[in-house]
C-alpha cells in the first residue's frame, strides 16, 4: 500500500467539486485512458474580473490523482486566473500534506489541465511536452523525461550535472546506473543529432559511482559541528534547488517556480527558532541538534553528544520532525547527518 | 469495523496454525543441524526426511529424493533455467510465454542482454490460452529449456503442461514449469508427465515465506545456483531453513487432505462471486479462460475506472485484493499478463483479482457483493469516460494521448 497522508485519503474517499459542471466556460483535458490516468477540468471564470467562480472535476486514475484534482479545485476557487496560474503541482502536492515521489506526477496532471482550461478560455490550444517517462529516482521524484529536459537544454554531460539540475541522483544514490544509462542514451542522440560532438558524450560505466557518492553528500564524509550563525550563508552556500539556481536559460525545465508562502530564509528561521525550543530537551539528555541545510522541503540536521550513534537518534530525528511540521505546516523531512 | 475479507490469496495465504505449531519446535529444543553426527542433528534431519516426503506425495513424484529445498519461487525459477543451461552447452535458446511471473522473465531478458540467448517469448489470446502453433514452430534442437507455467498468478488460466513437456522432449529440451500457483489448489502427479523442473514456494499454500522447492526429475543433469557445502545432495548449498522445512513439509500435507475442498467449495465460492459481481455491475468481465482455470482465482474487469481506486475503497470496507493496474505498482503500464491478453486499456486499468483460499466462507462473497456495486458507481460518477451502462466512453480529446 502506497504510504499517503490522511489528507490524500480524505480528498479520495470524499472528493471536493467532483462532477460535470454545467455553466464551464473553460475546460482543460489532460492525460489518457491508456496511460492510466486522465483529468477533465471545468472551470467558471467571470469574462470581466476572470475570478473562478466555480470549479469541478472528474478523474480517471488513482487515489493520488483523485485527491490531487480535488486539492486543485479547492486551491484555484475564488482566485483569479493569473493568481492561480501561479500554483505550482509542489503546490498541489503540500496543499495534500505530500505524495509518494512515484505519484508526483499526479499533482503534474493536476498542473496541466489548469494550463489548458486557462488556455481554452482563451481560445487557445495549450501544448504539452510532457513526456513521462521511467521514474528513475525514487528519492526525489525525477523521471526519465525531466532528465532528458535538463540534459537536452543544458548539454549535460556527466551524470553529477543531471543530480544538480533535476536532483535526481541526489539522495541515495541507487538509481546511479539508471541515470548514467538515461544520459548516455540521450547523450548519443545528441551527437547524432549534431548537438554535441561524440567526445564529449557521456559514456555508460566511465565514472565510478563511489567517488560520486562523496561529491553528492560531502557533509556526510565531515561530521564538524558546523557554524549556524549567518543564515543567509547557509543558502548561499548550497547548489539550491537546481533548475532556478543555475541561471537564466533553463527555461525548458521548468513547471513554474513554487508561489512559496513563505520565503527560504523565513523557513529556515522558523525551522532554527523549532529547533532552539527543543535543543533544552536533547541538551537535558546530554545531546544537541544543529541545522546544517534546508533543501526545498529537505531538513538536515546533524546530531552531536549524546545523541550520536545512540539508540535513540532514529527517534529523536522523528521527534525533530514532528515539531517542525507542526511548527510550519510544511510536510518536511528531517535528515541527519552523521 | 466488520471483519476482514482476504481475498489476495495469489499474492500469499495465511500461514495455517497447525504449520505454526509443528515449525515451533525446531526454532527452540530441535535447533540441531541435520548435518551433524551426534543426535541434535540426527532427530532434525529425520523430520526434514519427513518433509520432503510430504511435499513428493502432494507432487505425485516418483522419489522423494527429487525434492530440493531452496528459499522460495524466485530462487527455483532462477536455479532451474540456469541449471538447465548450463547443463546444455550447445544449445543456446529458451522458449517461454508472455505471461511468465518476472521472477521468470526478468532473469530471460538479463540472459538474452548479457550472454546473448535466444529467448522466444510465446504469444497468448484474448483469453490467455497459449498459441500452440507459435510453441511448435520455437522448438528446436537449439532449445536448452522450456519455462512454461502451470497456471498464471494473475488470471488463474491453466496451461497443459503435460503436453507441452511431451512436445518439448521430443527435441531434448529440458521442460520447467513455474507451479508456484498451482501447487496446493489442483492435483498434480508428476510422475505420469514429462515435467523434468517444477518450482514451488511455501507460502502460496498455507505453508512460512521464503522457503520453496524445485523438483528435480530423477536423471535430469544439474548443476546447483549456490555453490558451498553438501546439503541436498550437493544442489543446493547452504544449512537447511529446517523450521521452514518443516513447515513445507506440514503444509503439503494439509494441501493434500483439502484438495477436495479447494476444487468444490471454494471454486463454488469463486464462481459465486464471479456471477455476483457480472448481474450487479454494468460493463465489467471476467478475464482469463474460464474452461481451465485455479478454482480459486477471479479476475475481473470493470471498465473506465482505475483498479488502485477500486483497492483502496474496498480496502476501507475491509476487503483485501490486487489489482493488475500500473498505478499500483509505481509503473505506468498496467500488467503485462492483460496486456498479453490485449485486453483494452480501458479495462485493463480497472482489472481487480480476488484469489480465495480454503479460509474463506460464503460471507465473504457476500461481503464484496454488497460493497462492490456502490464502489464502481461511486468511481465511475467520477471518471470522465463513463457515460451510462452499456454506453460507449465519453468523447474525451485530451491535449495529449
Ligand atoms: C507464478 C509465480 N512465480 C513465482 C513467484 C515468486 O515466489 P516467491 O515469492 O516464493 O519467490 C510467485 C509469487 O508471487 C508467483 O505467483
Amino acid at each position: 500500500m502506497w504510504d499517503y497522508t490522511d489528507k490524500v485519503k480524505d480528498y479520495f474517499f470524499d472528493p471536493v467539486n467532483a462532477g460535470v459542471l454545467e455553466t464551464a466556460n473553460a475546460v482543460g483535458e489532460v492525460g489518457a485512458i491508456a496511460c492510466g490516468d486522465a483529468l477533465k477540468l471545468m472551470l467558471r471564470i467571470d469574462p470581466e474580473t476572470e475570478v473562478i467562480e466555480a470549479a469541478k472535476f472528474q478523474t480517471f486514475g488513482c487515489g493520488s490523482a483523485i485527491a490531487s484534482s480535488s486539492a486543485l479545485t479547492e486551491l484555484i476557487l475564488g482566485k483569479t486566473i493569473r493568481e492561480a496560474l501561479s500554483i505550482s503541482n509542489q503546490d498541489i502536492a503540500d496543499f495534500l500534506g505530500g505524495l509518494p515521489p512515484e505519484k508526483m506526477h499526479c499533482s503534474v496532471m493536476g498542473w496541466e489541465a489548469l494550463q489548458a482550461a486557462v488556455a481554452n478560455f482563451r481560445g487557445e490550444t495549450w501544448n504539452d511536452d510532457h513526456v513521462e517517462g521511467e521514474l528513475v529516482c525514487k528519492c526525489f521524484g525525477v523521471d526519465a523525461g525531466q532528465i532528458e529536459r535538463a540534459v537536452r537544454a543544458n548539454r549535460l554531460t556527466r551524470v553529477e550535472e543531471v543530480t544538480n539540475y533535476t536532483k535526481a541522483g541526489g539522495g541515495c544514490l541507487t538509481c546511479f546506473e539508471k541515470i548514467e544509462a538515461v544520459l548516455a542514451e540521450i547523450n548519443a542522440a545528441m551527437v547524432a543529432e549534431g548537438l554535441l560532438a561524440a567526445a564529449e558524450a557521456y559514456r555508460v560505466g566511465s565514472v565510478d559511482p563511489k567517488s560520486l557518492k562523496q561529491k553528492a553528500r560531502p557533509k556526510a564524509a565531515a561530521p564538524q559541528p558546523i557554524e549556524l550563525k549567518p543564515v543567509s550563508e547557509i543558502v548561499v552556500a548550497k547548489p539550491a534547488p537546481a533548475p532556478i539556481a543555475v541561471g537564466g536559460d533553463v527555461a525548458v525545465l521548468e513547471k513554474p517556480v513554487a508561489a512559496t508562502r513563505m520565503t527560504t530564509v523565513q523557513k529556515i528561521r522558523l525551522i532554527e527558532a523549532t529547533l532552539d525550543e527543543i535543543r533544552p530537551f536533547l541538551k537535558r539528555d546530554g545531546g544537541d541538534c544543529e541545522l546544517v541545510d534546508v533543501d526545498g522541503n529537505t531538513v538536515v540536521v546533524e546530531l552531536t553528544g549524546a545523541c550520536v550513534g545512540c539508540q535513540m537518534a532514529s527517534l529523536t530525528v522523528g521527534g525533530v520532525q514532528e515539531k517542525l511540521i507542526a511548527a510550519t505546516g510544511l510536510p518536511l523531512r528531517v535528515i541527519p547527518v552523521k | 469495523m466488520p471483519t476482514p475479507v482476504y481475498l489476495d490469496n495469489n499474492a500469499t495465504t495465511r500461514c495455517d496454525p497447525a504449520v505454526v505449531e509443528a515449525m515451533l519446535p525446531y526454532f527452540t529444543e530441535q535447533f540441531g543441524n541435520p548435518s551433524s553426527m551426534h543426535a541434535f542433528g540426527a532427530s532434525v534431519g529425520g523430520a526434514v526426511k519427513q518433509a520432503r516426503a510430504g511435499l513428493a506425495a502432494l507432487l505425485g513424484a516418483e522419489h522423494d529424493h527429487e525434492i530440493v529445498f531452496t528459499s522460495g519461487g524466485t530462487e527455483s525459477d532462477n536455479t532451474a533455467i540456469l541449471s538447465a543451461l548450463e547443463a546444455a552447452p550447445d544449445r543456446d535458446e529458451i522458449v517461454t510465454s508472455a505471461v511468465e511471473h518476472p521472477a521468470v522473465l526478468a532473469l530471460l531478458s538479463h540472459l538474452e542482454k548479457t550472454r546473448g540467448i535466444r529467448v522466444h517469448v510465446i504469444p497468448v489470446d484474448g483469453q490467455g490460452l497459449l498459441d500452440l502453433e507459435a510453441y511448435r514452430a520455437a522448438l528446436s534442437q537449439k532449445t536448452a529449456v522450456v519455462s512454461i507455467m502451470w497456471a498464471n498468478n494473475e488470471t488463474g488460466t491453466i496451461f497443459p503442461v503435460a503436453e507441452l513437456a511431451e512436445m518439448a522432449k521430443a527435441v531434448g529440451a529440458v521442460f520447467h514449469t513455474d507451479a508456484v500457483q498451482a501447487v496446493g489448489k489442483i492435483p498434480i502427479d508428476l510422475k505420469s508427465t514429462a515435467i523434468d523442473l517444477l518450482s514451488l514456494s511455501g507460502h502460496k499454500l498455507h505453508g512460512p515465506k521464503g522457503i520453496g522447492a524445485l523438483y528435480v526429475r530423477r536423471g535430469s543433469r544439474f548443476r546447483s545456483l549456490l555453490k558451498g557445502g553438501h546439503q541436498e545432495r550437493g544442489r543446493r548449498a547452504g544449512t537447511e531453513n529446517t523450521p521452514g522445512i518443516v513447515g513445507l513439509g506440514k503444509a503439503a500435507e494439509l494441501a493434500l487432505l483439502h484438495m477436495d475442498d479447494e476444487v468444490t467449495r471454494v471454486a463454488a465460492l469463486r464462481d459465486r462471486l464471479e456471477k455476483g459481481l457480472l448481474q450487479r455491475i454494468p460493463n465489467c468481465f471476467v478475464t482469463g479462460n474460464p474452461r481451465e482455470r485455479l478454482p480459486n482465482t477471479a479476475n475481473i474487469a470493470f471498465e473506465f475506472i482505475e483498479g488502485e481506486g477500486i483497492l483502496l475503497l474496498l480496502n476501507r470496507a475491509g476487503i483485501a485484493a490486487s489489482s493488475g493496474s500500473a498505478c499500483t505498482s509505481g509503473s505506468l503500464e498496467p500488467s503485462h499478463v492483460l496486456r498479453a491478453m490485449k485486453i483494452p486499456y480501458t479495462a485493463a486499468h480497472g482489472a481487480i483479482r480476488f484469489s480465495f483460499s480454503r479460509d474463506n466462507t460464503d460471507a465473504d462473497v457476500d461481503r464484496v457483493l454488497e460493497v462492490m456495486p456502490g464502489i464502481a458507481e461511486k468511481l465511475r460518477a467520477l471518471s470522465p469516460f463513463w457515460k451510462g451502462a452499456g454506453e460507449a466512453p465519453a468523447a474525451f480529446a485530451p491535449v495529449y494521448a
